[in-house]
């Protein structure tokens, strides 16, 4: 009987651990695939401006995302597709803000990642790195103001933001306050062409939270278990009153900034690198070595997963695109104090 | 007597008292009641509303937009007007596009104390106006008067947009009325704060009093000249502005700030193009010199427009 019982925990364990990281490579799947679509939708010129890839952060990404709760705050950086699917938000949010349907969140005036529902504690990140940390503590203050217990606002930013003033200024308000923030960088080893070298001196960005008062917290940003722990107890940390988390996640960015970048300044000793393996495949890899699923099921449900996003884009490209006739030319809420009068004749 | 300073903290005491949503956060704000003393005892009579923050300008403006998000309606001090450029970038490009771009209120009031004293020197002197104005998405209040300065700021954190509130340093102590007022000018509606009919002279906020002064001291020369006080810069009344160049003929434009691109080249512009029939000469605008402002008084008492440089300009205007 005990024998029994001790069986039985240990699969309750691992069928967590296992409906866990099947979850969390579905939302990983969706993202690599519905990023492909964008960018072949791109190539084929039927996406206007940048497109921006999270290839080689899908992993950290959906762990930010699923630790989080729905009424917890988000504030996505540009490769968090993963981590938007696994916070709650629509592949259609998706695809309409990058194709400009008028019926997306962002009605043709925004594109691409710059995204969001704040309404629905989805930030739409500005261009500026480091902005969106202070909004959420912004948010988080709001929320001690009206006596909200039980909540999380979640950061995500790359190597490069650590060098802004908004990264400090933000991090040490939410330190002073005390904040349930949990702020995730994605050292991915390159700002765009600039490697870390010159981004930075210390020897571990990590080193940075004893500085601010906070937590830290390291983990290789390939391996998709140890993103989902450290995520998770970097969020249970703050959402039980551990104040700031900050999370350092190594990894390497497996495309180009943009669609438009070739990445050729990337060393091929980093591709060569662990950091360079890619956590999708990892993650598939484990699901077999483990049989969580078989080769087949993953296959089926590739599949199924091309059909929703095929679905998705037809659904887009039937919709109306922004009018510049119908278009309410007014950028305030308080229409009557709109100057109506004096564009620029 | 109240004096422009007082009225700014008992505005602020009101919308505290009348709204759970209003906080305040700033540098020094809290106990210490701030720089200037705009927020004296507000940290005691409403605990934990009033907030020091760090010297964080950016993280100030930053949070207040989140904290907005989630439905607060924050007041935000920047210490001196010439701080928030530290906080720019949360101003025009997060505050001012939040509503445009998600169709999420930002009701924030960001106050900036604004304008040139003597001896303050190049960094406690700026006048902003017309680089916030110049953003779409906000709204630029420039008070004048102890009246608009109590009931423009209410109606700023009333306001469900990013609200830019210029309060000038210089009115702080010495400008006073008999009580604080019960009814309002809404904002966008400039005011006619002297009645004539021989030329107009368009203003607002600190430089007012210099050109009321000057209208004054022209009276006694049989001139009657007209002033206009904007009130808010942004929206601009500019039919106020133009029925009244349609009775003078004659205009100028006075401002603190300086120059190029500015608040006074805004009104010449739109009276150039809106109503270049109305006026018998050429418009003229007065405006501190193109330097960053002087510290020394001998030097700062020259930079910006008086009562005497702009009586000089206007017997230019009123003799063409």
């Amino acid at each position: 009987m005990v024998q029994a019982t001790a069986v039985l925990t240990a699969s309750v364990d691992i069928s967590d651990l296992k409906a866990r990281f099947l979850a969390a490579y579905r939302w990983m799947l969706i993202a690599r695939v519905v990023e492909e679509k964008i960018a072949a939708l791109y190539r084929g010129g039927k996406i206007t401006g940048g497109v921006f890839l999270g290839k080689g952060q899908e992993a950290l990404s959906t762990a930010t995302g699923m630790a989080l709760r729905k009424g917890d705050v988000f504030a996505p950086l540009i490769r968090d597709q993963a981590g938007r699917l696994a916070f709650g938000e629509s592949l259609l949010d998706c695809t309409r803000t990058y194709m400009g349907s008028r019926l997306g969140p962002m009605r043709g005036r925004d594109g691409n990642v710059h995204r969001g529902r704040p309404q629905e504690g989805l930030m739409a990140m500005i261009s500026h790195l480091g902005a969106m940390l202070p909004v959420v503590a912004g948010a988080l203050l709001a929320r001690r103001f009206r006596g909200v217990e039980d909540t999380v606002g979640a950061v995500s930013l790359g190597d490069g933001a650590t060098s802004t003033g908004a990264f400090h200024e933000g991090l040490n308000l939410a330190a002073v306050e005390k904040l349930p923030l949990v702020l995730v960088i994605a050292n991915n080893q390159y700002a765009y062409s600039t490697p870390t070298s010159r981004q930075f001196a210390c020897e571990d960005l990590v080193d940075k939270a004893i500085g601010y008062g906070v937590a830290g917290h390291s983990v290789d940003g390939t391996d998709l278990e140890a993103c989902l722990d450290t995520l998770q107890r970097a969020v249970t940390a703050a959402r039980n009153g551990g104040g700031p988390q900050l999370v350092i996640a190594s990894l390497l960015r497996l495309v180009g900034h943009g669609e438009h970048d070739d990445a050729g300044y990337v060393d091929p000793k980093l591709r060569q690198s662990s950091l360079g393996a890619d956590c999708l495949e990892l993650a598939e890899q484990r699901i077999l070595r483990e049989q969580w699923a078989t080769a087949k099921t993953l296959r089926d449900s590739q599949d199924e997963v091309q059909r929703q996003i095929e679905e998705a884009v037809a659904t887009t490209l039937r919709e109306p695109l922004p009018d510049p006739n119908t278009e309410d030319w007014c950028p305030l809420a308080t229409r009557h104090l709109c100057e109506g009068g004096s564009e620029g004749r | 007597m109240i004096t422009y300073l007082e009225a700014i903290r008992e505005a602020q005491a009101k919308a505290l008292a009348d709204d759970p949503r209003v906080y305040i956060y700033g540098q020094d704000v809290g106990q210490f009641g701030g720089a200037f003393k705009a927020t004296k005892g507000l940290a005691k009579e409403y605990p934990g509303r009033v907030l020091d923050s760090p010297i964080s300008e950016d993280a100030i403006i930053g949070s207040a937009i989140g904290a907005a998000i989630e439905g607060m309606r924050p007041i935000v001090e920047m210490q001196f007007a010439d701080f928030s450029t530290v906080g720019f970038n949360q101003i025009v490009n997060q505050a001012a596009t939040l509503h445009w771009r998600t169709q999420v209120p930002c009701p924030i009031t960001i106050r900036l104390p604004s304008g040139g004293t003597a001896g303050a020197g190049p960094f406690h002197s700026q006048s902003m106006e017309a680089l916030y104005a110049h953003y779409p998405g906000l709204i630029v209040m420039t008070p004048a008067t102890v009246e608009d300065a109590y009931s423009m700021l209410l109606e700023a954190v009333a306001i469900d947009d990013p609200v830019i509130f210029c309060e000038h340093k210089y009115l702080y102590y010495h400008l006073k009325a008999e009580a604080l007022p019960t009814e309002a000018v809404p904002t966008g509606k400039a005011r006619i704060a002297r009645q004539g009919r021989d030329a107009t002279i368009v203003t607002y906020s600190a430089m007012l009093h210099e050109a009321l002064a000057c209208a004054e001291e022209m009276a006694s020369e049989c001139w009657e000249i007209e002033v206009i006080d904007l009130r808010s810069i942004k929206p601009l009344d500019t039919d106020t502005v133009l029925a009244s160049v349609a009775r003078t003929g004659r205009l100028l434009v006075v401002g603190e700030a300086w120059p190029w691109g500015g608040v006074t080249a805004e009104v010449i512009a739109r009276v150039a193009t809106e109503g270049f029939a109305l006026l018998d000469t050429p418009p003229m605008r007065l405006n501190a010199k193109d330097t960053p402002v002087p510290y020394h008084p001998n030097l700062w008492g020259t930079h910006r427009p008086t009562a005497k440089t702009i009586a000089v300009a206007l017997r230019e205007l009123l003799s063409a």
